[in-house]
């Protein structure tokens, strides 16, 4: 499952605290607990394979505790590919996907929420039925559009096609629609402001939580893409991070110790971003569209 | 969805765009919309509509890339319903998903009338629960691989530790299933429980105090009033996994791609892990059989299609 096709909670719940009729469960504690050890296991799981030597991995009882050999892994990683380049084409990819999105899907979305114009809901219409696809049905034929455009084994081959996308305009839509009062825009309106400069002065200000949750999201999805990114990065040297992966995987896939270093360096920056800005993530994903 | 108040339809939207004077009339004064939404519509036709359109066109032609097209008709759709590779892969597919799916989003439902009961630590739990989803596939499909690894993989010896026999879980037509069954789940779980949290944070406490006044204890009380209200959000998760679940592609992809003896994209001993898309994925770009690739592609499409509808019809029955 890609995170891409799977949209974030969406489902508008407006938070209505319910005080005292569900008395809280103490021992709810317990189940919850497991299931956060379960989850968090092979993150440290990853961490003792990827520090310790790959014999370590072989042994019998096998070793529970990080160990000291992280660094000799990270250099055979190091030599073993491209990494901090395909790190780089990864990061290009992500930020330009998600600053296009942001833009493109936001501006669409204020269309759709505010505007009424001919044709409009059949644009829409269209644009679920679109989201409702599978991707298979448009891979050979994008694979020829970009071998005819020459752009195979090119970083736009990634960005362009990506640059929109029927999920983020949806949601921004939902968010939009209920985030920005109808009297403001009409002041706007009598004060002069058209369409872009009620967008630029007013709609963008007060939208900025619904792009953070959107704009993580998508960078998210972007940097862990890995279906496309394989068939269309023909060239070795311009592979993105999760293809550069996978091909550690099947040339070193018996040196756990290396695999698994190079695993855990593709996911600690993503990590971490997760990490820093968690709260926003997770505050809005459960605001879903209302603020 | 409609009962965790979201605007679905079009009601906030001002009946009267207000028109300055001396602006253009006509269709003409739209121009600002339509440049708004052209981007995505440009980039839809180009890499959406136009592809799925040449699909078509392709599944009724034999073309490697190289050679000159030749007309198939429907040839590749009978050899499609004849070719027991492709019936195995539908199997696999609808196997690993139902393995996955329905043990998910029961356990996810739980996980979220838990965390909906307790107090403190929410925050971190939410946390916890997201980190597996933005997390990659690949790096967890190498995890998966390790530890169920058939000879010193971490579940072997632990299963060895407590006098169980170790399992060839790599190699087995239902280990292998299970194994990718559990990356799944274990990937996507708290994502959906993370779902109906934010669903269940919708219903009016005012609903579950009648109940309780009504004497209905916390478990009636779920049944009676948090299932039913949660519906169209459950909906929503069904139909999400379903289209995501029989499309299925990286895991098996990671997990077997070094299983080289037939072929990279084999899906692992006795194609046990090959999928309805992975097998499109050898099809197409393997052997260069972008005829026969984009006539699985639209079999792909069929079978996910009806799975989406029956899904719909059964949640949507259970309504009443």
């Amino acid at each position: 499952m890609a995170l891409r096709t799977v949209p974030p909670a969406t489902v508008g719940a407006r938070p209505r605290r319910s005080r005292g009729v569900r008395n809280p469960a103490r021992w709810a504690h317990v189940p919850l607990g497991l299931t956060a050890l379960v989850l968090l296991f092979p993150f440290y799981w990853t961490v003792v394979m990827a520090t310790n030597t790959n014999a370590d991995f072989y042994r019998r009882p096998p070793e529970v505790v990080p160990g000291t050999h992280l660094l000799d892994n990270v250099s055979s990683v190091l030599t073993s590919l491209n990494f901090f380049g395909s790190m780089a084409n990864t990061f290009i990819v992500a930020a330009s996907v998600t600053v296009l999105v942001l833009f493109f899907d936001s501006m669409a979305a204020f269309a759709f929420a505010k505007y009424e114009f001919p044709g409009k809901r059949f644009l829409f219409a269209l644009m679920m039925l679109f989201f409702m696809l599978p991707a298979q049905l448009s891979t050979v034929p994008q694979f020829i559009t970009m071998s005819e455009l020459g752009w195979v084994g090119t970083l736009q081959a990634l960005i362009v096609p990506a640059a929109a996308n029927a999920f983020g305009i949806f949601w921004m839509r939902q968010y939009i629609a209920s985030a920005i009062p109808d009297e403001i825009l009409d002041a706007a309106t009598v004060d002069g402001c058209g369409f872009f400069r009620q967008y630029l002065l007013v709609v963008l200000p007060v939208i900025r939580p619904g792009l953070a949750f959107l704009g993580i999201y998508t960078f998210v999805a972007a940097w862990n893409d890995y279906v496309w990114p394989l068939i269309v990065l023909v060239n070795p040297d311009m592979l993105t991070l999760q293809v550069a992966l996978s091909q550690l995987n099947t040339t070193r896939g018996t040196d756990y110790a290396v695999v698994m270093a190079g695993a855990l360096m593709a996911i600690v920056p993503l990590v971490v971003v997760f990490l820093l800005f968690s709260k926003q993530f997770v505050a809005d994903s459960v605001k879903g569209a209302v603020r | 969805m409609s009962s965790a108040g979201v605007d679905r339809g079009f009601r906030r939207v001002s009946a009267k765009p207000p028109v300055r004077a001396g602006a253009p009339r006509g269709r003409l004064r739209f121009w600002p919309q339509y440049v708004a939404v052209s981007p995505f519509f440009l980039l839809f036709a180009l890499f959406g509509l136009f592809p799925v359109g040449f699909s078509a066109w392709l599944a009724f032609h034999r073309w490697d890339g190289l050679s000159p097209v030749t007309f198939a008709g429907l040839e590749q759709f009978r050899f499609l319903a004849a070719d027991p590779t492709f019936r195995k892969a539908v199997v696999n597919t609808i196997v690993i998903w139902v393995l996955s799916t329905v043990p998910m989003l029961v356990m996810s439902l739980a996980i979220a009338a838990l965390l909906n009961s307790v107090r403190r630590f929410k925050t971190f739990y939410q946390v916890v629960l997201f980190l597996p989803s933005v997390t990659s596939i690949v790096a967890i499909a190498i995890f998966f691989k390790a530890i169920f690894n058939n000879r010193v993989g971490l579940v072997n010896q632990v299963l060895e530790g407590i006098g169980l026999p170790a399992v060839e879980w790599l190699n087995g037509w239902w280990t292998i299933k299970i194994v990718l069954a559990l990356l799944m789940t274990w990937q996507w779980v708290g994502y959906n429980a993370i779902i109906y949290f934010a669903g269940m944070q919708a219903i009016p406490g005012e609903v579950y105090e009648a109940a309780k006044l009504d004497g209905a204890g916390p478990l009636r009380a779920f049944w009676s009033i948090t299932v039913p209200m949660l519906r169209p959000v459950i909906l929503f998760t069904v139909i999400i996994s379903t289209i995501t679940g029989l499309q299925t592609f990286t895991e098996p992809q990671v997990l077997f791609g070094t299983n080289a003896a037939v072929n990279p994209n084999s899906g692992g001993p006795g194609q046990a892990g090959l999928t309805m898309v992975l097998y499109f994925y050898q099809q197409a770009f393997n052997y260069n059989n972008y005829g026969y690739g984009a006539a699985i592609a639209y079999g792909v499409l069929a079978i996910v299609g009806v799975f989406a509808l029956v899904n719909w019809r059964l949640v949507a029955r259970s309504e009443k």
